[in-house]
């Protein structure tokens, strides 16, 4: 089962945080169709966060019909996000942690090393749109 | 039936020559958890006490679901009220609290009450309780009458770390089991950043800020880039705070829509530190109303 955790810091609104948690989880691959999402009464004794956004979480993931609400039982995932790519990810991840190695040898600290990746990641994005 | 949990119209109140609120207009959307934030005085208490007809308006209205707490006092019946400080009857106990609770009000939930007070035993003295468990039977009688509002007046105050947060969870999980609509006075943005869904920030008597925790987050950006000459700058509504460090600038601003200028490092903010800027006096903005943003601007 999916356990939350919260970042009152990123300034990211609460119920965002839960959709995205789900969101990674669902694109992981490791909470799969027909796994059960914690009660919102779980999730709010667990985090001590308000009910309604919980709820408010759960019914925005309703609404891109990734998980489904059954009445007095629970929320349950419906379908997944885990792209077909899934099977990929392991050499993609390799790969990543070749270059991850070849940058802490030409020196770069973690700082360094997320802002090139999100610099990167940023501009090639800003070319394909242009 | 939907009348507003609460509401305010051209609210004041005057104390002798001071007046601790003034000009407070704002509603309160049902079902929501209220964080009302703000300095020491800035009013807080006044408004919670002028919600449960402990005060009288020198000017303005003040409606509480639907009713005048000072002509209808009935109404009081569905507001859970928590003063500072939690006072209670030092030599009662626990046991004898409770009693007195359950036969003031028509309505009670034994069950509820029994879910807040697991940990503490009834034939304790109230005025030998710690303060957490104090804090948690001033919780269990305001939830106890299953209210259709709470009104919670520095409930943290005394609290440690790990009580505050036993504290907030006893207090949503409540929450979850009546639907009721919190405010949450507090001077301490970290304790109640993560519950509030709609905050009220008021500052010297008035309101400085309401509305949708969601939308003020979303509509605000911090912006970081080299130091230039301040214009105008695209997707920016207004800069609330501008700081600068050597060759470096650093902007809170309101955002209209998107940032497309490159040279601008782009952050989100945390509700503390938005809080915190409209709270300080340094450099105050002069936003206008918007049209279309659903925030609501003061002072």
């Amino acid at each position: 089962m999916i356990e939350f955790h919260l970042d009152p810091r990123s300034g990211v609104a609460t119920y965002l945080q839960i959709v995205q948690q789900v969101k990674e989880a669902l694109r992981l691959g490791t909470i799969d169709v027909g796994d059960q999402l914690p009660t919102v009464r779980e999730v709010v004794a667990d985090l001590a966060v308000n009910p309604n956004t919980v709820a408010k979480a759960y019914r925005d993931l309703e609404r891109e019909g990734l998980v489904v609400a059954r009445q007095g039982r629970g929320t349950f995932v419906a379908s997944t996000l885990a792209p077909a790519s899934l099977r990929h990810h392991d050499a993609l991840r390799a790969g990543l942690e070749r270059w991850l190695a070849a940058a802490e040898a030409a020196g770069l600290d973690e700082e360094s090393v997320r802002a090139l990746i999100s610099s990167t990641l940023r501009e090639t994005l800003a070319r394909r749109v242009a | 039936m939907n009348a507003a949990p609460l509401d305010a119209r051209g609210l004041g109140k005057r104390f002798r020559r001071e007046w601790g609120l003034r000009d407070c207009t704002l509603t309160i959307p049902q079902g929501a958890v209220v964080g009302l934030a703000g300095p020491n005085a800035a009013g807080k208490s006044t408004l919670l006490a002028l919600a449960t007809g402990l005060l009288a308006p020198t000017e303005g209205s003040i409606s509480v679901l639907g009713s005048d707490p000072l002509r209808e006092p009935s109404v009081l019946a569905q507001v859970g009220y928590v003063a500072q400080g939690a006072p209670l009857y030092r030599s009662f106990t626990v046991a004898d609290t409770i009693e007195f609770a359950r036969r003031t009000n028509a309505r009670w939930d034994d069950e509820l009450v029994g879910d807040v007070l697991t940990r503490v035993a009834p034939s304790t003295k109230v005025g030998s309780l710690s303060a957490g468990d104090r804090a948690r039977l001033a919780l269990a009688i305001a939830l106890g009458k299953r209210p259709q509002l709470v009104l919670l007046d520095e409930p943290f105050a005394g609290l440690d770390p790990l009580a505050g947060r036993e504290f907030l969870q006893l207090l949503m999980d409540g929450v979850a089991e009546t639907s009721a609509t919190v405010v949450i006075a507090s001077h301490v943005i970290a304790d109640i950043e993560r519950v509030c869904d709609h905050i009220v920030l008021l500052t010297d008597g008035g309101v400085r800020l309401e509305g949708n925790v969601e939308e003020l987050l979303e509509s605000h950006r911090i912006l970081m880039g080299p130091r230039r000459p301040l214009g105008e700058i695209r997707g920016v509504r207004s800069i609330v705070r501008e700081r600068y460090s050597g060759r470096q600038l650093t902007l809170l601003v309101l955002v209209d829509g998107p940032i497309v200028d490159p040279s601008w490092t782009i952050e989100r903010v945390g509700l503390e530190e938005l809080l915190l800027t409209y709270m300080a006096p340094e450099r105050l903005p002069t936003p206008k109303p918007p049209e279309r943003v659903p925030l609501r601007w003061h002072g």
